[in-house]
């Protein structure tokens, strides 16, 4: 069969064209910008759906607190718009273009499709948590909304939540409305060396659990630390724990004095190395993620991340990984050669203090013959079949994507 | 409002029925005499009662399993309760249900520090999580006015939120795993103490669905850090327009204050008389601006929104100087729904959130209304995330007082969505707003809502009449229809 690429011009011919392939039971891989279409298990269609001309803002009110924009909106242009009156994506999302091997223009609704979230996590949530509303096609051709732009309404089920993540399986995002914060004034980080990652993890808890409002916490253990560009003065040997504070200026500046008395004193990195520095750790490539290499992503409980990467590097040799958020988010990178992409020993590790672990990065072949999401099983699995099923009967959507025939 | 017509059969196995659910239940768990099942026949939107089938109250997770899976195999339907506090009548009884009160899951589970959550019962109140931290310096941050009663399993039903959601998010965004047992007596546990879950956000599906799609068995929270300061400040603007554009101009500068409520004069006179907080009754319209953080920043803060309030006319600014008058600022707020209940036999709690720029419009609106049905209204607002609390007064002694009273309140929740804004913020659909859905969504969305019901409920047993104008008809809705023919886009390449 020959590859198409559909590109549709609005809304009713995006609905056309899946109405279309519904009829005719032919799967279709969506996209925008293109760039995380490595990311998940390759979808098994001969089409592509691509929204590249459903581009553009539709209403953005910064005293509203929200923007809406069709779905293939460049995010760049979106931080550009919202950064010009002072308000961000509190939600960080990081760009995984390095990383993912790809080029293409990161997506407003490629953000929330696949529900990023940056460092600011441990403060501010994900992508789910600032999706207010969206208008999205389903698996019939059927044009369907939900939600609203404003942040507080329960009015029905809370479909954002049902489509962030989703990965495209449900629907086809054709507009979305996300909520905005006012960037903070300043930003500013201290460092500290050579703490083991037991101790890491535990300083990032402590620090979390003050209040001095720390919205970002990473560590990065030697000898990746040192690959960081932002700051050249990183010592070659030592660990890095980072801690992010951000606020009003004499707010900031007070905060770094207060942790600084309570823990030790550190390093400081001022806004413009602190910002550099944590885009680098949000887009992961910098530290791990050389060429060819596996990248694991793993969710666990914050304090179990030591014994996890520590599990995971006793068993494959050449292992690394460094924690963001606090060690809720573990990256770990895994030699190509290794037997199952190092899948099972990364999956046991976690099985006792819970949590998820994705392939985030590996072959085509291997994200086919190893499940990428951590597989779900018995009734939610059922659950989450039934579910796709309602919204894509013919199973045309991405199919595939997030698990087989999911 | 209409609810379904009970089942004649169902009510004829009424005694097969209480005696399936002792066998599953034991002893006072459940509850068959007409008086005791009383005390359950309405939530707290009291204008509608229902007398329940029976009501069941299980101890243990086994034992909500075994009644669901008997409910579901013996075709009879479920209205799960918390505490029954719901507003919108989200644990509103039904004649042919039983009535599945989750009051004896009271137990804390875990309270895990170094990864900031707490596991609960759902049967847990709100405030009790809060009581549980507070000594280590920890709080949980949605604080809905009935936190005292309300349980934490009825704030995942309805992500409930508070004066505190603008800068900490509702109930959906502190919640970070549950277990829940769908209708068939299946047992699902999503998220934990870790960030997000594989697959569907079904954690986020989950909360606010009102009961409709599986029952809370366990609650898994995040506690954040108390602020080591607050200071709030209470300001009274000559005009609502005034307020408003104050309130804009505050998220203007960048400021999201922890709390920041308005009041018009009339809701403002009445709390003042309930409980003597000496709010300025000049006033046309009253802010509780509350700045929380370090003590560099509150500071800070305070002088920012001084300014900002100056430069709108403000016509009285206090702020608070110690702990007991910050109290004191917000007493009045939280009281004022009981302080109206003061000056009326009855009053109707509205719940619309509009977009912020809106408000003296819709306010102005709402006071036209006020002679055009003959009922007063006294408005709170939750000023900084655009949702409004008209409370309209009337007497349900007056014959058609009630039902002008809820036609008053239709129409503020129509203009809430002709002005950009929804029906409703924080207190569910329920069955107050259930004929309303209309309004906001067509039959497709309405449809897309159903099929989600149906993949966890299709037999529809779940919370039937609640949420939905219709009840769902799931075999109908997974019929595959194709759209044949309709080749209006010729020259898009075909497959």
């Amino acid at each position: 069969m020959r590859q198409t690429i559909l590109r549709p011009a609005d809304a009713l011919q995006t609905a056309e064209i899946i109405a279309r392939a519904a009829a005719e039971n032919t799967p279709l891989e969506i996209r925008a910008g293109g760039s995380k279409q490595a990311f998940g298990r390759p979808v098994d269609a001969a089409h592509t759906l691509d929204l590249t001309h459903l581009a553009g803002i539709l209403d953005y009110e910064p005293a509203e607190l929200f923007i809406s924009a069709k779905a293939a909106t460049p995010l760049a242009q979106i931080r550009e718009e919202i950064e010009a009156h002072g308000q961000m994506l509190a939600f960080e999302p990081p760009d995984w273009r390095t990383l993912l091997q790809a080029g293409g223009e990161p997506t407003l609704g490629g953000t929330v499709a696949c529900n990023l979230a940056g460092p600011r996590r441990v403060r501010a949530g994900a992508a789910r948590d600032h999706f207010l509303g969206f208008s999205a096609i389903d698996g019939r051709g059927d044009l369907w909304k939900a939600g609203g732009k404003v942040v507080k309404n329960v009015t029905g089920y809370d479909m954002c939540k049902l489509q962030a993540g989703a990965f495209g399986t449900l629907s086809v995002l054709l507009d979305c409305t996300l909520r905005l914060l006012p960037k903070p004034e300043t930003s500013r980080s201290v460092i500290y060396f050579g703490l083991p990652d037991e101790e890491a993890v535990r300083v990032m808890a402590q620090a979390l659990n003050s209040p001095h409002e720390v919205s970002a916490a990473a560590h990065l253990p030697a000898p990746i630390s040192a690959r960081a560009s932002a700051a050249p003065d990183f010592p070659l040997d030592k660990s890095v724990t980072v801690l992010r504070l951000e606020g009003p200026r004499p707010s900031v500046a007070y905060r770094v004095e207060m942790l600084e008395a309570w823990h030790r004193p550190g390093l400081q990195l001022g806004e413009a190395e602190s910002e550099r520095l944590w885009l680098e750790i949000g887009s992961v490539q910098k530290f791990l993620g050389g060429t060819g290499s596996i990248l694991w992503r793993v969710c666990t409980s914050p304090s179990a991340a030591p014994s996890v990467l520590h599990n995971v590097r006793n068993q494959i040799d050449g292992a690394e990984g460094f924690y963001d958020w606090g060690g809720g988010l573990l990256w770990i990178e895994i030699d190509p050669s290794v037997t199952d992409a190092g899948e099972s020993i990364v999956r046991q590790a976690i099985l006792r203090s819970g949590g998820h672990a994705t392939l985030m990065r590996a072959g085509a072949g291997q994200r086919a013959r190893i499940p990428v999401f951590q597989p779900l099983a018995g009734p939610l699995e059922a659950l989450t079949r039934r579910i796709k099923n309602g919204f894509d009967p013919h199973g045309i959507l991405n199919p595939g994507r997030m698990q087989q025939g999911i | 409002m209409l609810m379904p017509l009970p089942e004649e059969s169902i009510l004829a196995r009424r005694a097969e029925i209480v005696a399936a659910l002792r066998r599953i239940v034991p002893g006072e768990g459940v509850i068959d005499s007409k008086a005791e099942r009383r005390a359950y026949e309405c939530d707290a939107l009291t204008a509608y009662r229902a007398l329940p089938l029976v009501v069941v109250l299980p101890e243990t997770t086994e034992q909500v399993v075994a009644v669901l899976r008997y409910c579901s195999e013996a075709g009879v339907k479920v209205v799960p309760r918390g505490s029954g506090t719901s507003l919108s009548g989200g644990a509103l009884p039904l004649e042919d249900a039983v009535l599945l009160a989750m009051g004896k899951f009271k137990r804390i589970l875990d309270i895990d520090i170094e990864n900031r959550c707490v596991v609960v019962q759902p049967g847990v109140t709100n405030l009790a999580i809060t009581h549980a931290v507070q000594d280590q310096g920890f709080y949980y941050a949605p604080d809905p006015s009935s936190q005292i009663a309300c349980s934490i399993g009825g704030n995942v039903a309805e992500n409930s939120g508070g004066v505190h959601c603008l800068k900490y998010g509702l109930t959906t965004n502190n919640v970070i795993g549950i277990e829940f047992i769908t209708i068939e007596g299946e047992v699902i546990r999503v998220g934990g103490k870790h960030y997000d879950a594989a697959g569907y956000d079904l954690l986020g599906v989950m909360v606010g669905s009102e009961g409709l799609l599986g029952v809370v068995t366990e609650v898994t929270v995040r506690i954040l850090p108390k602020p080591p300061g607050a200071r709030a400040l209470l300001i009274g603007f000559p005009s609502i327009e005034q307020a408003g554009d104050c309130v804009a101009d505050i998220i203007g500068h960048g400021i999201i204050p922890g709390g920041m409520e308005m009041m018009d004069r009339a809701a403002t006179h009445a709390a003042e008389a309930f409980v003597h907080a000496d709010y300025p009754l000049d006033a046309e319209a009253l802010l509780i601006v509350e700045l929380d953080g370090c003590v560099a920043e509150v500071h800070h803060l305070v002088d920012a929104v001084e300014g900002i309030a100056a430069a709108h006319g403000a016509n009285s600014v206090r702020t608070s100087h110690s702990e007991e008058e910050r109290l004191l600022f917000w007493a009045g707020r939280k009281a004022a729904f009981p302080a109206v209940g003061r000056l009326s036999p009855d009053f109707y709690c509205m719940d619309g959130t509009i977009p912020r720029r809106r408000l003296s419009e819709v306010l102005l609106r709402i006071r036209q209304m006020e002679g055009q049905y003959g009922l007063r209204v006294a408005n709170v607002f939750h000023a900084g995330d655009g949702n409004l609390h008209p409370l309209i007064m009337y007497d349900a002694n007056k014959p058609g007082e009630l039902e002008r009273a809820e036609e008053f309140g239709n129409d503020i929740l129509r203009l809430c969505v002709e002005v950009g804004g929804v029906l409703t913020g924080e207190h569910g659909v329920g069955v107050e707003k259930r004929d309303l859905m209309g309004t906001m969504f067509n039959e497709i969305d309405l449809n897309q809502q159903q099929r989600l019901k149906c993949a966890f409920d299709p037999q529809s047993l779940l919370n039937p009449g609640k949420m939905f104008p219709q009840l769902c008809r799931c075999a109908e809705l997974g019929r595959v229809h194709v759209h044949g023919g309709q080749m209006r886009f010729a020259d898009i390449p075909r497959f």
